[in-house]
């Protein structure tokens, strides 16, 4: 691996309660590239994404082991603040869960707590930008103090995707953001993430292999709490190493 | 004065607000990277002036009377408090307040206006002093706030250990009120207890508490056996939970199967209404309408009735419960799964067999809870009875007769002086103890019973 | 389809019907209670909401009333001049003890009167002021002409000087805005709720101001902060405990700690809402839980996920939207405390008082101590005072209920 990566995890173990949910998982993300999490369900995928940007903490009796970086950095020493790690790795999320606010406040709020515009004005090109790039703008101009609740689901998502750049994160977690949208819909949101790739390091869980093979660079297969295997998404969907892969990709198990 | 006090740190916790956030916002504007919005820079400084100077001004307000009060005993000329017993001691010293306050009656000692006018000045030094307190405290932490701001500074967390401080404080106000109702109850019943023995209250049969106030009053001596008043409580409780029961389970029977929704709509708003009117109602409808009632219709067939039978309270409380109990039996009924009513009406059973052989045993746990808690209402209910119940404790389970409760004896006996000094006050702690363990014991089991029933379905 | 028992049907049809005319029994029984109660309340207490009242002119003499020193003239012999004057049938010292059939109030409204305007002194003076409770009750047909004179309140000379002056067109039965208006006084015709009203605000007033706060701050710290420890395990037994202790008992606390330990003043609003406030406590937190609860969780996760602190996200997303539950449950909770009597009767808010509280901390009485008083009196005419009352309560709980519900059904968020 030439380039750094954006994010690294070494040897990551998550328990619940007295249930491990992932066994010594490593996984490097690379900037500017689009990683998808793969594998049925109760894989641990999700948990993995959740750890990344430390979303785990708000489960109770949730423990994090294992070394996560970002830029170099662990996330979990000390004095990392969880709240500002948020705003640098941001998420959506598999139902799109906007506030029940107008789409102004919507896209606003994320900026407002981490004080990132002086002023309004600063404040409403911040929020033009996200939405743009969200590729909402066009459709919303004209309504922004509509609520953002009032959106079809495609549209929904897309502002809560809106939501989660405008707080100028260096990496996007995705979690299975097209499960609940109508085909349009979802590939919308896939054009649209394909284009975020070219700031963020976007990683992405998804259950539709499909929608892996055409989103992401770099794929990485769970498999029951392990990360069975991890490469170019060409390579994984065409020559697996792994026979477990195989099967999945193949439709045996899922 | 106090109330300036309180405005003062108002105005101070507000200007901290505004000195903070604005030096906050100036550092931000320099460019440099805050850690916490300027608003947090601001919050920390109100929290800071507001907390302690709240603190401050309640323990004051606890204090000043008790340490008033000594520094006037002090200043009184030795002669005249040294000879006192406690009692007197505390007459002289209202008799001095009210001087204080301008209520002169005859003409008073010349040492006691001198007193009164060095109460009256003590006031006032310590109104100006507790002002001057505040003043100073907030000073001080509006410079101690604004000298913490810069951009490193984590006032967000800051602000926020804080709040969960005073939320923390918040749910612990729930532990202390426990606490205060067990504390009085138990210090007023200790003092009871060691003018009355113990062994007499729990086991005497007979309850006057009327003991001469005067050594020249003919009265009887006084006597606290509570077991009359208990017996009086359970007759009446009886009375209105064997009421109350089948009526509130049936209606609850119709509401959830056979009623039909237009039915249910109007019903269950109606039932509603009868749980929201306040017990004082109940008691006047008892005397104003039941108990006349009642007597008419027993004299029609010549049967002889007392004035204040506990039948007339027992029947009102009743009334009262029956929305308590059917919105309990509701909720249990309809949380027994479909599946199981399912199940009985595929089998050909009738709707009528489904409820009876199937729902209601299912939900019998739900419906005990709530019966329960309505006996531990019924124990506890005051006014009705207050109302309509007897006076006079007497040994007997004739639901004809009158009889009295534990609240009536505990109302009564506190209506009107109310000295800490004498048995018949602190017996009515005694009895709100018996009744406070009492009650608790059925609510623990009756929440129990609710609980584990509540636990199997979900 | 073969071997069915049609007896055995037949039986099991008619247990269904049973059932079910037992359980609507049951309804109808708790139906007709309702509507008994309310229909004796209004019975007696709509009478209560007129007062008879008479036109009187009061000759106004100076030597009766001294022109320097008004407050000390002899105004009831002014309105004894005054029944003599309106009856000149009856012998003198009759028609002067019938002066009785005017309220103890008309001497008092003749000084104020004149006290206003001192040229009033020499001249008449007109007022329409209201008679007492026996003949209001003659006049709303409560005291029965046909009973033997033995057995009736006023006596025949009585009814027929109160018909000639009625005949007169003297009499009239205006609404009684004094029932709300006047304190308490000891002449029924007198007594109005006012002291009550106000005593009743400064305490749900108190009750809200503390209760409101505490009550929102304990419930987000256990809903959304505590640990799951036994510390939290014990506050919230404690809490559902709490919210089922009678409120006797609540009354015993504040008369031993309030009124006893700390000094509070006696029968005063403030201490009353302070009982009351830890009453309303455990309901007001139960409800907020709850409106937290139906929060969604997607929300909080929303704003975590931005990158919001677990206080932001409360504060700025999940409180605003349980808001409506909160309120509905606060209103709901305060209601229950305005019914309360038990505990405002123990720290002496039963205290007969002839003027409103001018701060929460003056002796008072409250809507429903207002109540338990009256029903105590033994005049007749406050019996139907007590039961007017209670529609006045009545009607605030109605309010305040309908105001729940509104909120409920305006706010409330379907997820």
């Amino acid at each position: 691996m030439q380039t750094p990566s954006k994010i690294s995890a070494q040897g990551v173990n998550v328990h619940y309660g007295t249930t491990q949910a992932l066994k010594d998982v490593s996984v490097e993300i690379a900037p500017a590239t689009v990683t998808a999490f793969i594998g049925p369900s109760g894989c641990g995928k999700s948990t993995f994404l959740r750890c990344l940007n430390r979303m785990n903490d708000t489960i109770a009796g949730c423990r994090v082991q294992g070394r996560i970086t970002l830029d170099g950095q662990d996330i979990y020493a000390p004095s990392v603040d969880p709240v500002q790690l948020r705003a640098q790795v941001g998420m959506v999320f598999q139902k799109p869960n906007p506030f029940p606010k107008s789409i102004y406040e919507n896209v606003a709020y994320g900026p407002r707590i981490h004080g990132l515009a002086r002023g309004r004005v600063e404040l409403d090109e911040i929020v033009e930008k996200s939405l743009r790039r969200a590729a909402l703008w066009g459709e919303v101009k004209d309504r922004l103090d509509a609520p953002g609740t009032g959106l079809s689901g495609g549209q929904q998502q897309r502002l809560c995707i809106a939501r989660a750049i405008a707080t100028a994160p260096e990496v996007l977690l995705m979690d299975e953001p097209c499960s609940a949208l109508d085909p349009i819909a979802t590939a919308q949101v896939e054009e649209l993430i394909d284009e975020l790739r070219a700031t963020f390091a976007v990683v992405i869980v998804t259950h539709s292999m499909q929608q892996a093979a055409r989103v992401s660079q770099k794929t990485a297969f769970f498999h029951l709490g392990s990360l069975v295997e991890f490469g170019e998404t060409g390579q994984i969907f065409t020559t697996p190493r792994d026979p477990r892969t195989e099967s999945y990709i193949t439709g045996r198990i899922g | 004065m106090t109330l300036a006090a309180f405005l003062l740190l108002f105005l101070a916790s507000l200007a901290g607000w505004a000195w903070n956030r604005r030096a906050a916002a100036a550092l931000w504007r320099g460019g440099a990277r805050l850690h916490s919005l300027p608003s947090y820079h601001g919050g920390t400084a109100a929290l800071a002036v507001a907390v302690p100077g709240l603190a401050l001004i309640l323990v004051w307000l606890a204090l000043q009377g008790a340490v008033i009060d000594w520094l006037l005993l002090a200043s009184l000329p030795e002669a005249a408090t040294a000879a006192l017993e406690p009692g007197a001691r505390a007459l002289l010293q209202s008799e001095i307040a009210s001087l204080a306050r301008g209520q002169v009656f005859g003409t008073p000692e010349p040492w006691k206006l001198a007193a009164a006018a060095h109460l009256v000045a003590l006031g006032q030094t310590s109104r100006a002093l507790l002002l001057g307190a505040v003043a100073l405290a907030s000073g001080l932490a509006l410079f101690a706030a604004h000298r913490r701001v810069a951009a490193a500074f984590r006032a967000r967390q800051n602000v926020e250990r804080i709040l969960l401080g005073l939320m923390i404080g918040c749910a612990l106000v729930a532990i202390f009120t426990t606490i205060g109702i067990v504390a009085s109850l138990a210090v007023e019943s200790a003092r009871f207890f060691s003018m009355v023995p113990v062994t007499e209250f729990l086991f005497g049969t007979a309850w006057e508490p009327q003991i001469p106030i005067r050594a020249d009053q003919v009265a009887g001596a006084g006597a606290f056996g509570w077991l009359p008043v208990i017996l009086g409580t359970v007759v009446i409780t009886a009375i209105a939970v064997g009421f109350a029961v089948p009526v509130g389970l049936l209606s609850a029977v119709y509401l959830n199967e056979f009623a039909s929704p237009r039915l249910r709509a109007v019903a269950k708003p109606l039932l509603e209404m009868l749980a929201g009117i306040p017990t004082v109602v109940y008691g006047f409808f008892a005397v104003l309408t039941v108990a006349p009632a009642l007597r008419g219709f027993a004299a029609g067939w010549g049967i002889e009735v007392a004035p204040n039978t506990a039948l007339v309270a027992g029947g009102v409380m009743g009334i009262m419960l029956i929305p308590f109990i059917a919105s309990f039996a509701d909720d249990a009924l309809a949380a027994v799964p479909r599946a199981l009513r399912d199940g009985s009406l595929a089998l050909g059973a009738t709707r009528a067999e489904t409820m009876t052989k199937v729902l209601i045993p299912a939900a019998i746990p739900g419906i005990a809870g709530g019966v329960l808690l309505a006996v531990s209402r019924a124990v506890g209910e005051t006014m009705i009875v207050v109302m309509a119940a007897g006076l006079i404790a007497r040994m007997t389970i004739n639901p004809l007769d009158s009889v009295t409760t534990v609240t009536v004896q505990i109302v009564t006996l506190l209506i009107g002086d109310t000295s800490f000094d004498n048995p018949k006050t602190l017996a009515a702690f005694a009895l709100g103890l018996m009744l406070f363990l009492v009650t608790l014991a059925i609510n623990v089991l009756a929440l129990r019973l609710v609980r584990k029933y509540r636990e199997i379905y979900d | 389809m073969a071997h069915f028992n049609p007896s055995l049907l037949r039986r099991r049809r008619r247990n269904e019907v049973v059932l079910r005319s037992l359980g609507f029994g049951a309804l109808a029984l708790a139906a007709l209670m309702l509507a008994l109660l309310v229909g004796s309340l209004v019975s007696t207490g709509w009478q209560a909401f007129t007062q008879t009242h008479i036109r009187m002119e009061f000759p106004v003499t100076a030597e009766r009333v001294k022109p320097d020193d008004i407050a000390k003239g002899n105004f009831r012999a002014l309105v004894q001049d005054a029944m003599q004057a309106a009856l000149p049938g009856l012998p003198a010292p009759e028609a002067r003890k019938l002066a009785a059939m005017l309220s103890n109030a008309a001497q008092f409204r003749l000084r104020d009167a004149v006290l206003a305007d001192p040229a009033l002194i020499g001249r008449t003076v007109t007022l329409t002021v209201p008679v007492s409770d026996p003949y209001d009750q003659l006049a709303k047909g409560q005291i029965d002409r046909a009973t033997p004179e033995a057995n009736r309140r006023l006596k025949d000379t009585e009814v027929a000087a109160f018909d000639t002056l009625a005949a007169e067109g003297r009499v009239s039965q205006p609404l009684n805005w004094a029932l709300l208006t006047n304190a308490d006084s000891r002449f029924p015709e007198l007594a109005g709720l006012r002291g009550a009203l106000v005593g009743s605000f400064y305490a749900l007033a108190t009750c809200f101001l503390l209760a409101f706060p505490l009550g929102i701050g304990a419930a987000i710290y256990l809903e959304e902060f505590a640990p799951k420890n036994r510390l939290s395990d014990i506050i919230e037994i404690n809490i559902n405990n709490l919210a089922a202790v009678p409120s006797v008992v609540f009354g015993l606390l504040a008369l031993a700690v309030f009124l006893g330990w700390f000094g509070m003043p006696r029968s005063s609003p403030f201490v009353g809402g302070l009982t009351l406030a830890l009453m309303t406590l455990p309901t007001i937190i139960i409800a907020t839980r709850a409106a937290l609860k139906a929060v969604p969780p997607s929300i909080r996760e929303a704003a975590l996920g931005i990158g919001a602190s677990r206080q932001q996200v409360v504060f700025h997303h999940v409180l605003p939207l349980a808001m409506p539950g909160i309120l509905t449950g606060t209103i709901i909770g305060l209601a229950q405390a305005l019914g309360e009597t038990a505990p405002l009767l123990l720290i002496g808010m039963n205290a007969f008082i002839t003027a409103s509280p001018a701060t929460p901390f003056d002796a008072s009485t409250a809507l429903p101590t207002q109540i338990f008083l009256w029903a105590d009196s033994p005049e007749r005419g406050f019996a139907a005072r007590t039961s007017a009352a209670i529609l006045v309560l009545l009607a605030f709980l109605a309010a305040m209920n309908a105001l729940a519900i509104f909120l409920r059904a305006r706010f409330e968020r379907k997820w």
